[in-house]
Formats: C-alpha cells, sequence, structure tokens
C-alpha cells in the first residue's frame, strides 16, 4: 500500500499542487480571489458551458447509438461476433492525435466528404459529437453488453409467459437490472468527453474548447498561470464528483444479480425486426467506425509506392532533428517502461484493495486511482517540467518522465482489471499452503501466479495501449528530439503540405496496427471471462 | 497477506529495473559538456549547414538545436524550465513576448560582439543588455494577384481598405492567443487605431465575413488561395495575415520559378516585429552561448538568414540577398509599438479580442 500511495504522492498530486500553487500562490500569499475573477469571466463561462453540454449531447448520442450495439453483441449470435467485439474496442485505446486525424481525412478540408458532396464538417460541433462517439463505442458495448450477456434471458420470458408485452417485459424486468450498469457507462462516457483534448484541439479550431483544451491554452499559449490553475481546480472537482456518482453505482451494480454464463444467452437471430435491428447495428459500425479507420489507411497510401512510409525514414531536419520513424521506437520503449510501472504499482495498490480487512480509508483509496484518467493531463506535464526539477528528484533530464506520467493514466487498467481477480482467490488456499510448509514466495508463486497470470497480462496490455495512445502530459515533457507516435504526429499535422500529411496519416496507420494488434492479443487472452471490462 | 505485498514489491521493482536497463538508449542530453553548445527556438528556425559547420570549425563547439513547438510555446516553455534550461541560448522571443521574457528572468547580461552594427531602433533592454536583435520582419495582408485580376478588383492597400464591402468574406486572420502573426496584426490595429478604436475596428472586420484559424500555417498553407500551399488544398480566401517577406518565398520555393511573384503585399496593414536571443539564465555553458550569439549577429550567419526563415537582417552591413529586392521590401511605414507598452496590454487586449471575435 505505502509504494502506490507514495507513486501517486510524489509523481501525481505533488506535481499538480505544484502548478496549482505556481498560480495561485505568489509574494507569500494565496490569491484564492482569482477563483471568482476567472470564474467571473464570460468567456470561461462559455468553455464551462460547452465542456458539459458537448459532453451531455456526446453521452446521450453514444448510449442512442451503442446501446443496441450492446443488446446486439449481448444476445445475438453471429458469425464474426467476437472479431468484430475486438474490432470495435480499437478506437477506444486509440490515441486521440490518430482520432482526430481520421475524421479530419474523413470530413475535414479535401476529406472523403468533401470530396464527393463537398460538405466539410470540421470546426463545427458534429464532428467534436461524432469522433466522441467512435472513441466511446465500446465502453458502452463493454460495460453494458457484458453484463446484459449475463442476465438470465429467462427472466424476461417468465414475464413474457404471465402476460406482458415485450416492452413491458423489457421495462420491468431486463432495464432496472441494467441500469446500474447502463449509469456506469454513462458517467464513464461523460468522464471521458468531459475531458477530451486531442479531439477537441484538432476538430475544434478557435472557437470551441473544453476546460480541458483551455486549460492547455491558458498555459501553453497565453501563460496566464492563474487562470489555469483555476480551471485545473474547476475540473478537478467536476471530476472528483463524477467518480464518486460512478464508485456509488459500482456498488449498486455489485448487488446481488443472477447471473448466468454469457456463452448459454446468445442465440441467432429470429425474424424480421430481429436482423433488421441486426443490420442496422452494423451498418453503424461500418460507417462511425470502421470508415474513419479505413479512411485513415487509404490516406496514408496516396502517394505512390508506399511514398508515405518511405519518408519516414528521412531526416530532413525540418520538423524533427530526427526520422520520423525512429519515434516509434522511442514510444515502443516508453510504453514498455510505462507498462512495467503502471503494472507493478497497479497490482500492489491492487493487492491492498483487495485484502478482506481493508477499511474504508484504503478503499477511498481506490477512488483516488481512478483521478489521473480525469485531472488534466496537460496540468501534470507541466506540473512534472516544474515540480520534478530539484534534488533528490531532479528527473527532467532524464527519459524515465515520459514512462512515469503514462504509467499514471495506466495504473487505473491495471487496478480495474486485477481487482476482481484477487479478490477471488480462496484465501483458504494460501493458508493451506503455508501450512504445508511453503514460503511465502513459494505460496505466491503456486497459488497467487498461477490465478493472476492472465489477467496480470490483460492488465498489461491495456497499459501498453494507453501509455502509447497518452498525449496531453507526453507532449509537454518529451523531448523535442525524442518525440513519440502522437506527439509526432501531432507535429506533422501542425505543418503545412502533402508530404507532412501523408507521413502523419502513414504514423497514425502504424500506430493504429501496433495498437489492434496488442488489443486482439487481449482478447484472445480475455476469452469468456468479463476481466477487463471499465 | 503481508508477505504476499513484500514479494510484489520485489518483483514491482525488478520489472522497473529491467525495463531502466531496456530503454537506456532512449536517453536525451548528457549532463555537462562543454564542447556542445545547445540553441533552444521555435520550429520555424532554419539555417544553412555550411554556415553553422563554418562556426563550428572556427569555434571548436558542436552546436546542438532544440526546436521546441512555435514561437509563443518555446517562449513559454523556456519560462517554466529555467531553473535548469534545456540549452544555452533562445532565439525566437520576438518584440511582442519580450516582456513577458524579461518579467521571468528567463536571460542574463550579454553583449555580444558586434552588437553596436545593429540598427538602433531594434535594440532593446538597452541598460540591461539581457537581448540582441537577430531579425526583423513585418506581419501584413497578403493578397492573391490572380484572384484580384480575374475579378477586376483593386487589391486592399490598408487597414481601413479591409472594411470595404467589395472585400467581405475574403480575409483569413489567426488567432493572437495562438499565433504570433495574428498578435501582431491585432498590434497592428491597436497601433493604428489606438486603445479604444480598434475593438470597433474588429467588431466592422467581423462583420465583413474576417476568418480566424488557430495557426500560420493553417492559414496560409490551407485557406488562403494565393500560396502554393493553399492552391493545392483549394483554399478560397485570397487575402490572408503572413509576412512582407512571403511573396519572395513563394519565388525562392516555386519550381519553376516564376517571373513575378504571385501574391502581393498591402503595406499599409503591417506591422513591424522583431525576434532577439539572449543568453538562459543557467545556461549549462555560458562561454559556448555566448560564442554562438556573437555568431548570430555575424554578417556571416545575418545574410544567410533572410533566404533560411524569410526575415530581415539588423546589421547595419548586411546585404538583403537579391530575391529579396526583386520581389518584396519591407514596409516603409509600419505600425509599430514601444515594448513596454505592448506588456501592459497584450494579455488584457487579447482576452477582449476572444471574447469580441470568437465567443
Amino acid at each position: 500500500m505505502a509504494v502506490p500511495v507514495a507513486f501517486f504522492a510524489v509523481f501525481f498530486a505533488y506535481p499538480v499542487a505544484a502548478i496549482v500553487r505556481r498560480g495561485l500562490h505568489a509574494d507569500g500569499a494565496w490569491h484564492l480571489g482569482r477563483i471568482a475573477d476567472v470564474l467571473g469571466q464570460p468567456d470561461i463561462r462559455h468553455v464551462l458551458w460547452f465542456t458539459t453540454w458537448q459532453a451531455l449531447a456526446s453521452t446521450a448520442l453514444t448510449l442512442l447509438i451503442a446501446l443496441p450495439g450492446a443488446y446486439v453483441f449481448a444476445r445475438f449470435d453471429f458469425p464474426g461476433r467476437q472479431v468484430l467485439r475486438a474490432v470495435v474496442t480499437v478506437p477506444f485505446v486509440l490515441p486521440t492525435v490518430v482520432v482526430g486525424t481520421a475524421f479530419l481525412a474523413l470530413l475535414g478540408r479535401g476529406g472523403l466528404l468533401d470530396e464527393l458532396w463537398g460538405v466539410r464538417l470540421d470546426t463545427t460541433v458534429w464532428a467534436i459529437l461524432l469522433a466522441h462517439v467512435f472513441f466511446n463505442y465500446a465502453v458502452v458495448v463493454r460495460t453494458v453488453g457484458g453484463l446484459w450477456a449475463q442476465l438470465d434471458p429467462r427472466q424476461e420470458e417468465a414475464a413474457r409467459m404471465l402476460g406482458a408485452r415485450p416492452l413491458t417485459a423489457w421495462r420491468t424486468v431486463t432495464l432496472p437490472a441494467l441500469a446500474p450498469a447502463v449509469a456506469a457507462a454513462a458517467l464513464m462516457v461523460f468522464l471521458f468527453t468531459f475531458t477530451s483534448f486531442g479531439v477537441v484541439q484538432i476538430l475544434g479550431g478557435p472557437t470551441f474548447s473544453t476546460l480541458e483544451v483551455e486549460i492547455y491554452r491558458q498555459t501553453s499559449e497565453i501563460f496566464d498561470l492563474s487562470t489555469a490553475a483555476v480551471l485545473t481546480l474547476v475540473q478537478f472537482l467536476c471530476v472528483g464528483a463524477i467518480l464518486a456518482v460512478h464508485a456509488w453505482t459500482v456498488r449498486r451494480r455489485e448487488s446481488a444479480l443472477k447471473l448466468v454464463d454469457a456463452s448459454t444467452t446468445a442465440r441467432r437471430p429470429r425474424g424480421a425486426g430481429q436482423w433488421t435491428l441486426l443490420a442496422a447495428v452494423l451498418a453503424s459500425v461500418a460507417v462511425l467506425l470502421l470508415l474513419p479507420l479505413a479512411v485513415l489507411v487509404q490516406r496514408s497510401l496516396t502517394a505512390p509506392g508506399l511514398g508515405y512510409y518511405r519518408a519516414l525514414t528521412d531526416a530532413d531536419g525540418g520538423t524533427f532533428l530526427v526520422a520520423p520513424i525512429h519515434a516509434i521506437g522511442a514510444s515502443l520503449s516508453y510504453a514498455a517502461a510505462a507498462t512495467a510501472i503502471a503494472v507493478a504499482i497497479g497490482s500492489l495498490a491492487a493487492a491492498a484493495l483487495a485484502r478482506r480487512d481493508a477499511g474504508r480509508l484504503v478503499r477511498g483509496f481506490d477512488a483516488l486511482l481512478m483521478l489521473p484518467l480525469g485531472v488534466s493531463a496537460v496540468t501534470v506535464g507541466f506540473g512534472f517540467l516544474i515540480a520534478l526539477d530539484a534534488p533528490p528528484l531532479d528527473l527532467r533530464q532524464s527519459w524515465i518522465l515520459v514512462p512515469l506520467a503514462q504509467a499514471l493514466v495506466g495504473v487505473p487498467f491495471v487496478v480495474r482489471t486485477m481487482l476482481p481477480v484477487l479478490r477471488a482467490v480462496d484465501v483458504r488456499l494460501r493458508e493451506a499452503a503455508a501450512v504445508l510448509g511453503a514460503s511465502p514466495w513459494r505460496v505466491w508463486r503456486e497459488v497467487d501466479l498461477p490465478m493472476v497470470r492472465r489477467a496480470l497480462l490483460v492488465a498489461a496490455g491495456f497499459a501498453f495501449a494507453v501509455s502509447l495512445g497518452e498525449f496531453g502530459a507526453t507532449v509537454f515533457i518529451a523531448r523535442p528530439d525524442n518525440p513519440t507516435l502522437p506527439v509526432a504526429v501531432a507535429r506533422l499535422l501542425s505543418r503545412p503540405g502533402d508530404l507532412n500529411y501523408g507521413q502523419a496519416m502513414a504514423l497514425s496507420t502504424i500506430l493504429m496496427v501496433v495498437c489492434a494488434v496488442a488489443l486482439l492479443v487481449l482478447e484472445k487472452l480475455r476469452g469468456a471471462d468479463r476481466t477487463g471490462e471499465l | 497477506m503481508h508477505h504476499k505485498t513484500f514479494v510484489a514489491v520485489a518483483v514491482g521493482l525488478g520489472l522497473v529495473t529491467l525495463s531502466a536497463c531496456g530503454s537506456g538508449s532512449t536517453g536525451t542530453t548528457k549532463a555537462a559538456d562543454t564542447k556542445t553548445v545547445t540553441l533552444v527556438s521555435h520550429d520555424s528556425w532554419a539555417a544553412s549547414k555550411s554556415v553553422i559547420q563554418d562556426f563550428e570549425k572556427r569555434s571548436g563547439y558542436t552546436v546542438k538545436v532544440l526546436k521546441d513547438g512555435d514561437a509563443g510555446q518555446a517562449v513559454n516553455k523556456a519560462i517554466l524550465t529555467k531553473d535548469h534550461p534545456q540549452g544555452d541560448v533562445f532565439f525566437g522571443v520576438d518584440n511582442t513576448l519580450l516582456s513577458r521574457a524579461l518579467d521571468n528572468g528567463l536571460f542574463q547580461p550579454y553583449r555580444p560582439k558586434g552588437s553596436d552594427m545593429v540598427v538602433r531602433q531594434y535594440r532593446a533592454d538597452e541598460a540591461g543588455h539581457r537581448v540582441t536583435p537577430i531579425d526583423s520582419g513585418d506581419i501584413c495582408v497578403n493578397y492573391d494577384k490572380k484572384y484580384f485580376v480575374d475579378h477586376k478588383l483593386t487589391p486592399p492597400a490598408t487597414f481601413d481598405d479591409l472594411l470595404e464591402p467589395q472585400y467581405k468574406n475574403l480575409l483569413v486572420t489567426e488567432n493572437p492567443a495562438t499565433a504570433s502573426p495574428g498578435l501582431g496584426f491585432l498590434l497592428g490595429t491597436a497601433a493604428k487605431y489606438g486603445d479604444s478604436g480598434w475593438q470597433e475596428y474588429w467588431k466592422k472586420l467581423k462583420a465583413n465575413g474576417v476568418k480566424v484559424v488557430d495557426g500560420w500555417e493553417q492559414a496560409y498553407n490551407q485557406e488562403f488561395s494565393g500560396s502554393a500551399g493553399g492552391r493545392k488544398a483549394k483554399g478560397d480566401r485570397p487575402l490572408v495575415v503572413s509576412y512582407a517577406s512571403s511573396p519572395p518565398a513563394e519565388v525562392v520555393y516555386a519550381d519553376p520559378k516564376p517571373k513575378t511573384a504571385p501574391t502581393g503585399v498591402a503595406y499599409g496593414t503591417c506591422f513591424r516585429q522583431v525576434e532577439y536571443a539572449g543568453l538562459l539564465s543557467n545556461a549549462r555553458n555560458p562561454q559556448g552561448g555566448k560564442a554562438l550569439l556573437d555568431f548570430l549577429i555575424s554578417e556571416k550567419f545575418q545574410e544567410d538568414m533572410p533566404l533560411n526563415m524569410f526575415v530581415y537582417p539588423v546589421r547595419e552591413t548586411a546585404e538583403v540577398p537579391a530575391e529579396f529586392v526583386k520581389y518584396g521590401h519591407q514596409a516603409e511605414h509600419p505600425e509599430t509599438m514601444a515594448p513596454d507598452k505592448i506588456a501592459a496590454n497584450r494579455d488584457q487586449w487579447v482576452r477582449s479580442w476572444t471574447s469580441l471575435v470568437l465567443k
């Protein structure tokens, strides 16, 4: 327990506190009056308003489109279901920069819609909303669908037998059982879209900005650190509130439900209605999820002879000091280190949380672990720069800064994955082994490890994918001569000309393929159990 | 349980150590190396290889360049990391952001050799000698010549012209909060119309359909119809806020080279920008940094600079390349503003502008 707490204190709480202090503390006094000043500004209020309503709209739109998907994936058996289930999860682990780029290729100037019908949606709110749906579809399908597949269909059938109409049966039997899962999924989507950065940054243009984007602008461009600090606090409070509600719904979800093996509940669709539903869901997946990815790949291939890919190996001294291809190696080693850290810290935290005698304090830490997912990555990145610059912790010259920041977002996924499995290990097995004379190390190796090994691998895979895609914090602390893939993509995108654009598409495609492979391996490991669900 | 925690710690630390070994090769700069001098700059930095090599041979230093985002971001990041800077010299803070760098103690005093050859009007901080002017340029509206010939229109020449109905929906500019040409253009209007008049001007400009994008690259190479990039991207705005040196750049980078530049400059809309360099506080190699600063205002670098970064030299004796003379010139009467006036008003003006134009 002490290690994860120390990790979060040093690498999360301290840098965030340092940047807030830098903004609000001057000449030996705190200037809390700034909070009221900043919140009173009309354009800041506009940002708050936009952040909230676009998150609400994104959440509603995601639920509307993804809930039928959750049902179809849970209850229908059709060829390719497993693969498709993995494919719809790819967007979730994709870096926001790539998602933004893909939508730009679809909806932006010279994009597919522009070529076909002269329609451009970039710099409109629609591009942002659609990208958010794309990004969060899997959250709903996994969280709601996972539970839906395990609900006993016979309960609803019994209601039908007793004379209830289909809708009534669904409303009175299935919906109440699903409601907590829907609420949890909605809150996660709300959290992710409320703190959206890369997508809004790329697709929003100068008019739209979320809190997170505004924190970035105030810090990096306008250099108004006190406004940034106030906005960080506001976002912190909002995210804290969302997480508290989320923890509450999760606990309610754990209330007794009669669950059955997911593999027994799915069957082939019957009747025209069900076939239509299946077709509609598959069509929406094709248009909303697969098309942007396909356009991205297609754009990266438009130069003859894989020209954009070959250009990645040139160090022209223009955009970078190294050839962009080096970003791949740098990214992979950063992500590997971040995964190691996240798995180590996350397993320790999960082990402590899984203890039966874990008190309220420890369980509170559970919710705290989720905070890095919602707290401005920009703040963390800048905090690293100004907080970790003095001995004994002068890490700014060190390469480890990047993996440390990436590990922060990986840890929550590790904890979420490991916790249910660790809780399920029967304590008596360990006691029996100990009584029979096994050393603690042997107990761990022979009892715990075989049971958690798979979860450990799944956790590592998730941590790897999110580390690889981390953008908000990395963009600040990655050395200019050693960019990661998402940082390199963003930098290429901000430069003019065909070649840079094409290279951005090519790098994004490579990043997407790496993430997708990591995910497919995961899906194989995961099998039928529910670990790895958010 | 405690045993398990212990074992997990051991495994965890083992993993971290392992990964540390595995990724050691991604490490960056090695500490204090007095043979290397590091220049921190923005993404637009460029210089001829031969000129840099010449400096390296003469001085014995190896030059390392860190390009750290666009001009504003590079300055801000340099300020945040000033206790342990990433390099020895920073180049690229302009007169619009100079006060931010000086007030935050980014630079230490050094008066480079040859600084008395710098055009007097560009010198700043003459008491402290913390910064040295390196280049100057004019931020002006550029026009697409072909568009105005095709539409039998006279291109605009002044700020006032831009409000005329025949130029409705033609201008694209940059967000002053995020791009230095946008900020320069805003300051130009403030210099022209005064503290109270510029807001009225922008209200009218907004009513006349000005478009705002975040960065110069996007404005010039995507939205503007006159540049090579913009033509390719089917840009549809024939007026853009760019530089007086953009027309020569259009010629130099074209293949085959046209006889005249495809774009022109509205010289009545210019704002003079000056870029400075200085020795970073806490630089690890101050001697090397000083040598590099001397080099930046040497005749050799000053004459090499225009065709690399498309800016004008500030050294009186430096000659401007022929392309610059042939395809453009600096504005004769640009708008200017004293750095302390900019410092006092910049942030407030940008905020007002944002509320007025964007929200």
